[in-house]
């Protein structure tokens, strides 16, 4: 897994509560056996037209959204489904960060699993950031881990809270698997005390 | 000793390692693998060596995109068979029990798991699939996994959880007729939305849930992720022991008295705190059914569509307006008219017997409206043959409805099953999301009772009027 300890960029405004998890990728696209090529599925059906030419008017389609890769949305994005292949589309788009007032539990857990980093803020400075990425070509963001914090080059400085141990280990990048392994011994003596 | 509830209780029993502050590292008792969420999850396995922990607490099989017809012929889907193929493979490198399409132990992973016994008070259950909930009717702590999730409890029988705070949604008081378990879950959900359990574990308490079956318990837990929260839960008692005993995977003899008192000390203590307290009035609920484009848009059957001019922020009615634009309707129409093309009784949700027999019940000696494609499909094989010694087969078939194998279906389209851009079903699934039931197609959540009565009228009506 990449490490994640800061990250500026362009801020793409998907305005819209309630972004589940069908929608970010439709079912009939977690058919693939591999983790790769999920980047050009994420949003298809709000973002391709039936003969799979792009809708216009749809967020990732507009050229002064191109290249963004800080997604910021509604509240409870990522309800619904546990499919990883939601984060997996989201970060193979280009995406590092995504910035909600709430996420569905599943997804954020997910995100953590991949070192794609879902920052929770008030809606206030959501609606804030949106604003800015609307009125404001090229609006970029910086996302510290480190600092917990959200700054923009025009007065914005929003603090966010994560779990220690999630944010220890996307600094590091450090794989779960391999950090429960150190505790294996504790296992054992679990499954022998509970046989 | 401080009073806990059940889920406090759950989780105490399985820490394998906490520390202040962090997540804890919790031990799994039961992994239920399907073909879409491991692949990847095997991949990572093979790369870096490892094995499967616990084969004897693992398990897997088909079930979202197999086909419900026709599989003595080849599958037409490539992609799908490639995964199913994988399964397979996977399976077979790592010995892994698994039931495939013409396995008789197949269904839906969350229907099988409480039939074969193999889901039990008091464990912890994981599964790639956000609907593993279901389990806790029995009083188990079941949640949903991403992949990585997958493959980590596939390394190490564990999961790294941060301990989510307790929510009771207490229910009291009396059913009305025509009243379901699945009406009783889209109320709540209607209530606190889809975002009013996020963070938290619920237990169902009182009356309603303790006079519900099994199966009813199941319907309500199982769609607790569309209130937002990973694990729902209902005390075990004297039904639960019942509906358990004897079957397959269930403790026998000594070991099942043993295992009663032990699952009986697991009701949460008279004076455990919740977090949160959500209470409803039996009396209250009616029949209901989903209107928009998430589960919590939601009415009793004699509503009306809302207008975003009903609702209080922009945000809401840009996104009322937006779900009433995809589900082709003006708001303002009653839900009774409605028209209805396709109809779709199954999924982890609504496809047990008694989900079957409820309908059955509504469409024996009618038929279906001639407008009308219905669908019922059994949650497992085991549900199937039974459905089929009661007669429910012949019931449905003779109303004009297709009989099915088992599996996740129209649920999520992952098979051929599937709503075409446009059409509107009357659906016992989980979700109402754009696209869930195929691409354009517009979803209402209903029970079974109303789904088989929206099948022979051709639109929604209220069970309760029927005679």
């Amino acid at each position: 897994m990449d490490a994640f300890t800061k990250h500026t960029g362009k801020v793409v405004p998907y305005d819209m509560p309630n972004v589940d998890t069908d929608q970010i990728i439709p079912a009939r696209f977690l058919k693939k056996i591999d983790r790769v090529g999920f980047g050009e599925l994420l949003f298809y059906e709000l973002r391709y037209e039936e003969d799979g030419s792009p809708k216009p008017g749809f967020i990732l389609n507009q050229p002064r959204y191109a290249g963004g890769t800080v997604l910021v949305s509604g509240p409870q994005f990522g309800i619904g489904s546990s499919r990883e292949h939601a984060p997996w589309a989201i970060q193979q788009y280009g995406f590092r960060v995504v910035i909600a007032p709430s996420f569905g539990d599943i997804f954020r857990n997910n995100c953590y699993q991949n070192g794609l980093l879902p920052v929770m803020l008030d809606a206030a400075e959501v609606d804030t950031i949106i604003a800015r990425a609307q009125e404001i070509q090229g609006y970029e963001v910086t996302v510290d881990l480190e600092a917990q914090q959200v700054t923009d080059g025009h007065g914005l400085a929003a603090s966010f809270d994560i779990d220690p141990f999630r944010k220890e280990n996307l600094v590091q990048g450090l794989d779960d698997i391999g950090l429960t392994l150190q505790n294996e011994a504790a296992i054992d003596a679990f499954e022998s005390a509970n046989a | 000793m401080a009073p806990k509830t059940m889920f406090e209780k759950i989780w105490d029993a399985h820490v394998v390692r906490e520390e202040e502050g962090k997540p804890s590292l919790l031990y799994v008792d039961l992994h239920l693998v399907h073909e879409v969420t491991s692949p990847q999850a095997f991949d990572g396995l093979r790369l870096n060596n490892r094995r499967i922990r616990r084969l004897d607490k693992t398990v897997a099989v088909a079930d979202h995109n197999v086909p419900t017809n026709d599989r003595d012929k080849p599958l037409t889907d490539e992609v799908s068979k490639a995964q199913l193929e994988a399964m397979q493979r996977n399976a077979d490198e790592f010995g892994l029990e698994y039931h495939d399409m013409f396995s008789e132990k197949q269904g839906i992973v969350h229907v099988i798991g409480p039939e074969q016994g193999r889901t039990q008070p008091g464990m912890i259950i994981v599964c790639g699939d956000s609907h593993t909930a279901t389990h806790g009717a029995v009083g188990a702590m079941a949640f949903g996994i991403g992949t990585s999730e997958v493959e980590h409890v596939l390394a190490t029988q564990c999961i790294w959880q941060a301990k989510p705070k307790t929510m009771e949604v207490r229910v009291d008081g009396a059913l009305g007729f025509g009243v379901t378990p699945k009406d009783v879950i889209l109320a709540i959900i209607g209530k606190i939305g889809t975002s009013g359990g996020i963070g938290h574990a619920i237990e169902y308490t009182g009356s309603v849930f303790r006079d519900m079956s099994m199966e009813g318990r199941m319907t309500v837990c199982n769609m607790s992720i569309e209130a937002g929260a990973r694990t729902g839960m209902v005390a075990p008692d004297e039904k639960t022991f019942a509906y358990l005993k004897g079957r397959e995977y269930a403790p026998k003899g000594e070991d099942w008295d043993a295992a009663v008192e032990r699952w009986t000390a697991l009701r949460t203590d008279p004076d455990a705190r919740f977090d949160t307290v959500v209470t409803l009035d039996a009396a209250d609920i009616q029949p209901q059914v989903t209107w928009g484009t998430n589960p919590a848009q939601v009415l009793p059957v004699g509503g009306r569509v809302p207008t975003p001019d009903e609702f209080e922020s922009s945000q809401e009615q840009t996104a009322v307006e937006k779900a009433l634009a995809y589900m082709g309707l003006n708001g303002g129409e009653r839900i009774q008219d409605i028209p209805i093309d396709t109809v779709f009784i199954g999924s982890c949700t609504n496809s047990r017997i008694e989900d079957l027999r409820a309908a059955a019940a509504v469409a024996k000696g009618k038929q279906k409206a001639d407008s009308v494609r219905a669908l019922v499909v059994p949650g497992s094989w085991a549900v199937k043959q039974q459905a089929e010694e009661e007669g429910l087969d012949q019931v449905f078939t003779d109303a004009g409805f297709e009989w099915r194998d088992a599996g996740c279906s129209m649920c999520l389209a992952m098979n051929p099953d599937r709503l075409a851009p446009g059409e509107r079903s009357a659906s016992t699934s989980n979700r109402n999301f754009e696209g869930r039931q195929g691409p354009g197609g517009r979803t209402h959540l209903v029970s079974p009772p109303m789904a088989a009565a929206a099948a022979i009228a051709g639109h929604f009506v209220d069970v309760r009027e029927l005679n």
